[in-house]
């Protein structure tokens, strides 16, 4: 007991927790953005666990990890394109829509898994790590801030990227005008469609990316490989009164504690049935997080209206 | 400026437009008149690029244009203001302006937009800062965040579509100043409405249509009141009422001396006391906002009332909860239709029984009687001619003057004794009002004790037997309808005067 809490094992939790929080980091921004845009997307889970097999797969026979992520990327993207044809185009109720895209990419990926994989083999990750060289030098203030692979830094700088996508230019303007107000974006000649299409995408495609940043991280697929960190994602959405910075410090928060309770387990601090409640840590704290967060300040007043013109 | 050819424009089952020849000149404001469903709305949609005609042609400037969405229609220089405001609540003027304009992936710089923003306001006295949130703003600012929408985009033809329903008299005045200011520089406005004083007041010229067609082009100059109502409904229209003598009866509804508090907790309603008897119409004026709504609500067991009391046929109320105060034979016809008066997803049917749902014949054993309620709803229908395809309808999908009379139905039906009717005609067409004028008459001369409340000047100098005048929760004055003049209770209404207890112990 007295052992974890030295300094090094608590900054080795924090740089996991960090590392942790990164797909739900990458999957939260991206819905954060559809959310502004008016469109709910309840299959990030499902998304996530498609862009995970693609990255698993792709690095597993090419053995490149850098192009399992790019395929995550793609399929994220490619279902962006089907949810925008099924909620935008053909104006679909957006729940049930998104419950589907969830279950298809829990099956799907199971199957191909079962059919492609079979056995679990490993692939390797991501190595490169920019900053390691600082890491070294700076001591355990390094190790947490520089200790982290690109993707890590490559999801925290979105954060000011989204931010200043919302908040500053024409496309991220017209976002929040189609999110709150589409019928008044209407009359002053805004593609409604055309921005919630660009959104959704925009929102998959993270979604892809979170999956296989996942996959790629534990280095392994199997079924359910998420386990409801897409779920997870939509509440941190909430949780951080969709903007990024909210949803950051919500990311972090649940990085931080899974790492703490995995701490403890390695630490045999907690073991038996203990250990297993305390996994159970993360879905308990969503739970808790959106009752206390229920109060909607800053929700999209048009989310999950789709838009037509005779209202 | 604009000249509109033929216009027909058909949905699945009416012909919202029909043949429909529309022209404005620079300089103008050219009224389209019409009750609610007439084809006005149609009609400026098809302009704005919203909708597009099946049939016809439109000119601009003299060359053939085709408007096929609203940013061509922007483009070629004609702005719409909404009946809804088109505004995004959560961004700020500045951004609200910018929607729309700049490049799609462009980085948006909105000094330029702010600090043309200000010179139009100032040029307009439009009075509206850039950098305001519309959720911040009053419904008459935010009208004029929407006039200088389309002022920044340089519109030369401006669609204005029931402007003044939302606004407040004085409000209105300055709107007008605002359009003949626009006017005077060459700007055309088609202004939409179907209240009749505006109309005459604001129109060179007035074009109005009835069931989608043209029935009549006329002016100011050239018509009265009598004449365009006549033109819009097709029928000649009473606007002067003649109301039987006769005696009212002993007092049904007494309120004394009632004092309540409004939403932000002030005192709304002061030392009020009111009382109608049988058989007469007492009508409560005043601007919105002075109490009356408080006052109704304290009456009805929706709001708590501080000190006072009210009868109901001499008895008082002891227990103030809306389910006993009708059982002491009170009934409410509330100012919202749509948000209080009736649930809009339910059906005709279902509206029209609300009251009455849990009592036989139209519940036994808990379980609601299908048959009973159809012929209940039936009788109601042709009895109030409710226009409607069936029972089964949505009440939603009814005009609003349909929606109002299945309120107007549900409550003058049930035998109450007292009837509190608040805002009956507001947003009501013509022909709906008048039958709703009527059937209050008729209630009276059933012997029905109603209090009237409304903003409407004339409805309540047209029906009432005494007039109650209400200013900032205070009675102002009361008067036989014989003795009063508009000139008189205007005055009241604006506060010039004594309000009763404002005296005492001073």
């Amino acid at each position: 007991m007295n052992d974890f809490f030295t300094v090094s094992i608590i900054i080795a939790t924090l740089a996991s927790g960090i590392r942790l929080a990164v797909p739900f980091l990458l999957a939260a921004l991206g819905e954060a953005v559809g959310q502004r845009a008016g469109v709910l997307n309840l299959g990030v889970e499902g998304v996530m666990l498609i862009g995970a097999f693609a990255a698993y797969y792709t690095a597993l026979e090419t053995g490149s990890a850098s192009f399992g992520l790019l395929m995550g990327l793609v399929v994220g993207a490619a279902m962006g394109l089907i949810y925008a044809f099924i909620t935008v185009v053909m104006h679909a109720e957006q729940g049930i829509s998104g419950i589907g895209i969830y279950l298809f990419g829990l099956g799907f990926t199971d199957l191909l898994f079962q059919k492609q994989v079979g056995t679990p083999r490993p692939i390797s990750g991501l190595q490169t790590k920019p900053f390691d060289w600082l890491a070294n030098d700076t001591g355990r203030a390094g190790e947490l801030l520089f200790s982290h692979t690109v993707l890590t830094y490559v999801a925290f700088l979105l954060v000011p990227v989204v931010y200043w996508l919302i908040t500053r230019t024409t496309f991220g303007l017209n976002v929040r005008a189609v999110g709150e107000n589409p019928q008044a974006a209407d009359t002053l000649g805004v593609s409604v469609n055309g921005i919630r299409t660009a959104a959704i995408i925009i929102g998959n495609t993270m979604a892809g990316l979170a999956g296989a940043a996942l996959a790629l991280e534990i280095g392994i697929f199997q079924q359910n490989l998420t386990a409801g960190r897409g779920f997870i994602a939509i509440a941190l959405v909430y949780f951080g009164a969709w903007r990024p910075v909210g949803v950051m410090t919500g990311s972090l928060l649940f990085g931080i504690v899974s790492a703490t309770v995995l701490q403890l387990q390695v630490q045999d601090v907690i073991s038996g049935s203990v250990s297993s409640i305390a996994n159970m840590a993360p879905a308990v704290l969503t739970v808790i997080v959106l009752v206390v967060v229920s109060r909607r300040i800053g929700q999209p007043a048009a989310l999950t209206r789709p838009f037509t013109r005779d209202g | 400026m604009l000249e509109m050819r033929g216009i027909t424009k058909r949905f699945p089952g009416v012909v919202a437009n029909e043949d429909v020849d529309f022209t404005v000149l620079p300089g103008q404001v050219h009224t389209l008149l019409g009750e609610n469903g007439a084809g006005k709305s149609t009609l400026v949609k098809i302009l704005y690029g919203l909708y597009q005609p099946d049939e016809g042609s439109i000119a601009f400037d003299g060359s053939p244009v085709n408007i096929d969405s609203p940013s061509v229609a922007i483009r070629t220089g004609i702005g719409m203001i909404h009946q809804h405001f088109m505004l995004v609540d959560t961004l700020t003027v500045a951004e609200n302006v910018a929607l729309g304009l700049g490049k799609p992936l462009g980085v948006n710089n909105l000094q330029p937009i702010r600090r043309r923003i200000r010179e139009v306001s100032e040029e307009f006295g439009l009075h509206v800062d850039p950098d305001t949130y519309i959720w911040q703003m009053a419904v008459g600012e935010r009208q004029r965040a929407e006039i200088l929408k389309a002022l920044y985009r340089n519109v030369r033809l401006l669609v204005l579509d029931e402007p003044t329903a939302v606004l407040t008299p004085p409000e209105v005045t300055d709107l007008f100043v605002t359009l003949r200011q626009l006017t005077s520089d060459g700007r055309g406005l088609v202004f939409i409405s179907h209240k009749l004083n505006e109309v005459m007041e604001i129109s060179d010229e007035i074009t109005v249509l009835r069931d989608g067609r043209v029935s009549g082009r006329t002016t100011p100059s050239e018509s009265d009141r009598g004449s365009l109502a006549m033109m819009m409904v097709g029928r000649p229209v009473e606007f002067a009422r003649t109301i039987a003598e006769q005696t009212p009866g002993e007092a049904k509804l007494e309120v004394q001396d009632l004092r309540v508090r409004g939403d932000r907790d002030e005192l709304a309603v002061h030392d009020v006391s009111i009382d109608v008897r049988a058989g007469e119409i007492v009508g409560i004026v005043g601007v919105s906002g002075n109490g009356q709504r408080e006052l109704a609500e304290a009456i009805m067991g929706l709001r708590e009332i501080e000190s006072g009391q009210v009868s109901i046929d001499g008895q008082p109320v002891k227990t103030p909860t809306p389910k006993h105060v009708r059982s002491m034979g009170l009934a409410y016809v509330p100012e919202e239709r749509m948000k209080f008066g009736s649930v809009g997803d339910f059906s005709v049917a279902e509206n029209l029984v609300l009251v009455e749902h849990d009592q036989a014949p139209y519940v036994r054993y808990g379980i609601l009687s299908l048959k009973a309620i159809e012929e209940r709803s039936r009788q109601l229908v042709s009895d109030y001619s409710i226009r409607t395809p069936s029972t089964a309808t949505l009440t939603r999908k009814l005009s609003g003057g349909n929606i109002q009379k299945v309120v107007i139905a549900r409550e003058f039906s049930g035998g109450a004794g007292v009837l509190l009717v608040a805002q009956p005609t507001r947003g009501v067409d013509i022909g709906a009002a008048e039958y709703i004028h009527e059937q209050l008459l008729v209630q009276r001369s059933q012997g029905k004790a109603i209090l009237l409340i409304s903003e409407d000047l004339d409805e309540v100098m047209a029906l009432s037997d005494r007039l109650v005048v209400m200013y900032e929760g205070r009675v102002m004055g009361r008067m036989n309808r014989e003795e009063a003049t508009i000139e008189q209770v205007g005055l009241l209404m604006s506060g010039v005067g004594e309000p009763e207890g404002a005296a005492v112990g001073g």
